[in-house]
């Protein structure tokens, strides 16, 4: 079967200039990442800050042209060519943003913000749009008396729904989530996830979900990448990973989300210092410097992608055969 | 359609906000009245100028102020008040058709420059830098006598100089607003950058333009002032402030009412747009404001 959305290899190189008499560097935000979406499925993409996860969104909706690799939606090419995707399928592919400040425009009325995608691709116009912009208010828990205010007339969680009404209204298949609760209060963030998955439930959306909180990405995800300094360190269904995290890195991870149960503590296995830059990697497998169980072949040899069981592999030295 | 119903009301709310802090704001308040009563005068300069500006009489030639002639007369007996009423009109439609052509050419130019960005931007900007290393006055000068001496030509001067400083302003604006994500959420639904930086970024640096503008206003009226008074702009007999205080000079030493009362107003004037600006960019800025 054809997933409905795939990453080939995909790379996103930028370049740093070091100075007027240095030569400038690359910056490799993302390196080498593969995954594919099945239809109507979610996958979490967590890491920490840095580790290239945002960029990887920008590349599945084409705000930015991969340095290698390549984006495929139904088996079709449509990464590279720049705004030369056709109308048909750029109406499939949104993206709601992490910060709803920043996202919506603050001269623009709700109606003219959720209504853009519609007009600008040409999908409807007039009281047909109208139409379109009320009802996917409705959806998303906003009333259609709304739709004549400024967006600085909403409190935080309102202007995200604003937000998700926007990626919503072409009816899309295909959307990315770049953190879109890490700016609100914690008891909205629960209404905009369980919105979000809702969502899924009703129209059988697939989603791109980026975060780097492991418990909300637990709570909406089919399968888990974990993405460590451009590269996906590890990936298995969300069930499995949680169970039995293979990765040093995951495991670090999994550890440090906060339990419920005072009763029940798990040794914490804290992970020293910060990331690396991704503009000096490490030789070897990029995360030896901070891996606990670092052996002599992780500082000399960059790890493949191993599969250990059906839907679940790791890049790690611990598990090659 | 109720959407013509609502949406006005709510712009509406939107200025009577603007306004209302205005009101509040004492050197606004100053700046604005001096400026309401520049409009009203040059409006009603046919109603409230108690003379011809033009009509000439040397019977009452270089006349002190009195009770007839409040501000006296000049060297063809012409009453000064009434020719600095109908200065007025001049001055000021200076002024807009300035700030409006250079704020307008200048906003663009900087928005194209700030939002594209790479080559284009180091293009468009150094031209700017080279327009804007010459001291505005200098260059107006220069190209309003390249131009030859009439009003017309000292306006397309000054408006040219001027276009460099909104251009600068806005470029900066736009690089803040391209990195927002509602330009990433137009580029996604396929939008082109033209018409992204008509909807998103230019709609985004108004206000800056508005203070700009304002400010701008009273630079172009001394400017052209300036003009006028070294011969390169309006030409006698219009009643120039610029213009008059250069004629008005000659009699400095025995008829000094002359060249002060054209002086003081374009003082006035620009005072008034000066205030006016700088508290438009306090009340204007959405920190302070909410």
């Amino acid at each position: 079967m054809v997933p409905l959305i795939e990453a080939r290899r995909l790379a996103k190189h930028f370049p740093v200039s070091g100075g007027r008499w240095k030569r400038s560097r690359l910056l490799r935000a993302v390196d080498g990442v593969d995954f594919s979406i099945p239809a109507g499925e979610t996958l979490g993409l967590v890491g920490e800050s840095g580790s290239g996860k945002s960029t990887v969104g920008n590349l599945m909706v084409g705000l930015y042209a991969p340095t290698a690799g390549e984006v495929l939606f139904k088996g079709e090419k449509i990464s590279g060519i720049r705004q030369h995707v056709p109308a048909g399928v750029r109406r499939h592919i949104q993206m709601v943003f992490q910060d709803p400040q920043s996202s919506l425009n603050p001269r623009m009325v709700v109606r003219r913000i959720v209504g853009y995608p519609l007009k600008v691709q040409g999908l409807a116009a007039g009281r047909a749009l109208d139409r379109q912009v009320s009802t996917v208010l409705g959806e998303v828990g906003l009333s259609p008396e709304h739709m004549y205010r400024y967006p600085h007339e909403f409190s935080g969680g309102q202007r995200q729904r604003i937000g998700i009404a926007r990626a919503l209204v072409t009816a899309p298949e295909f959307i990315v989530f770049d953190e879109p609760t890490s700016a609100l209060d914690v008891s909205v963030q629960a209404q905009i996830l369980n919105l979000i998955r809702d969502l899924q439930r009703r129209y059988g959306h697939t989603y791109l979900f980026i975060s780097h909180d492991l418990a909300v990405v637990k709570m909406l995800s089919h399968r888990i990448a974990v993405m460590y300094l451009g590269r996906i360190a590890e990936s298995a269904p969300a069930r499995q990973l949680f169970r039995n995290p293979l990765h040093p890195y995951t495991q670090a991870l999994i550890a440090s989300v906060p339990l419920p149960d005072p009763e029940r503590r798990r040794d914490l296995a804290v992970l020293g210092g910060d990331i690396p830059s991704p503009v000096h990697l490490p030789r070897g497998c990029r995360f030896h410097p901070r891996c606990p169980q670092v052996m002599p072949c992780c500082r000399r040899e960059d790890p493949p992608d191993i599969t250990v069981q059906a839907g679940h592999s790791v890049a790690c030295h611990l598990y090659s055969p | 359609m109720p959407a013509a119903a609502v949406e006005p009301s709510r712009r509406f709310r939107e200025i009577r906000l603007t306004t209302g802090i205005l009101a509040r704001n004492p050197s606004a308040l100053a700046g604005a009245v001096i400026i309401g009563a520049m409009l009203l005068t040059a409006l009603l300069a046919g109603v409230l100028a108690p003379f011809d500006p033009i009509h000439i009489s040397l019977a009452d030639r270089l006349q002190p102020p009195s009770a007839a002639h409040l501000f006296g007369t000049d060297e063809m007996g012409r009453d000064i008040l009434s020719r600095i009423m109908y200065g007025a009109r001049i001055s000021l439609r200076i002024g807009l058709l300035v700030v409006a052509v250079a704020g307008g050419l200048g906003t663009v130019i900087g928005a194209v420059s700030g939002y594209l960005g790479r080559w284009a931007d180091g293009v468009i900007m150094r031209i700017m830098d080279v327009i804007l290393s010459f001291p505005s006055l200098v260059l107006a000068m220069a190209l309003a006598a390249a131009l030859g001496p009439s009003l017309t030509n000292a306006i397309m001067a000054v408006a040219f100089v001027m276009i460099p400083k909104f251009a600068r302003l806005v470029r900066g604006e736009a690089l803040a607003v391209r990195e927002k994500q509602f330009v990433a959420a137009a580029r996604i639904s396929g939008e082109g950058s033209l018409s992204i930086i008509r909807r998103h970024i230019i709609p985004n640096c108004l206000n800056s333009v508005i203070v700009l503008a304002t400010l701008a206003m009273g630079e172009t009226i001394l400017i052209a002032a300036s003009l006028s008074f070294i011969g390169l702009g309006a030409q006698p007999p219009s009643p120039e402030w610029g213009a008059m205080v250069s004629v008005g000079r000659k009699f400095i030493m025995d008829q000094w009412w002359y060249a002060t009362f054209p002086g003081l107003f374009i003082l006035i004037t620009v005072i008034g747009f000066n205030i006016l600006g700088d508290a438009l960019r306090d009340v204007l800025d959405p920190r302070i404001r909410r």
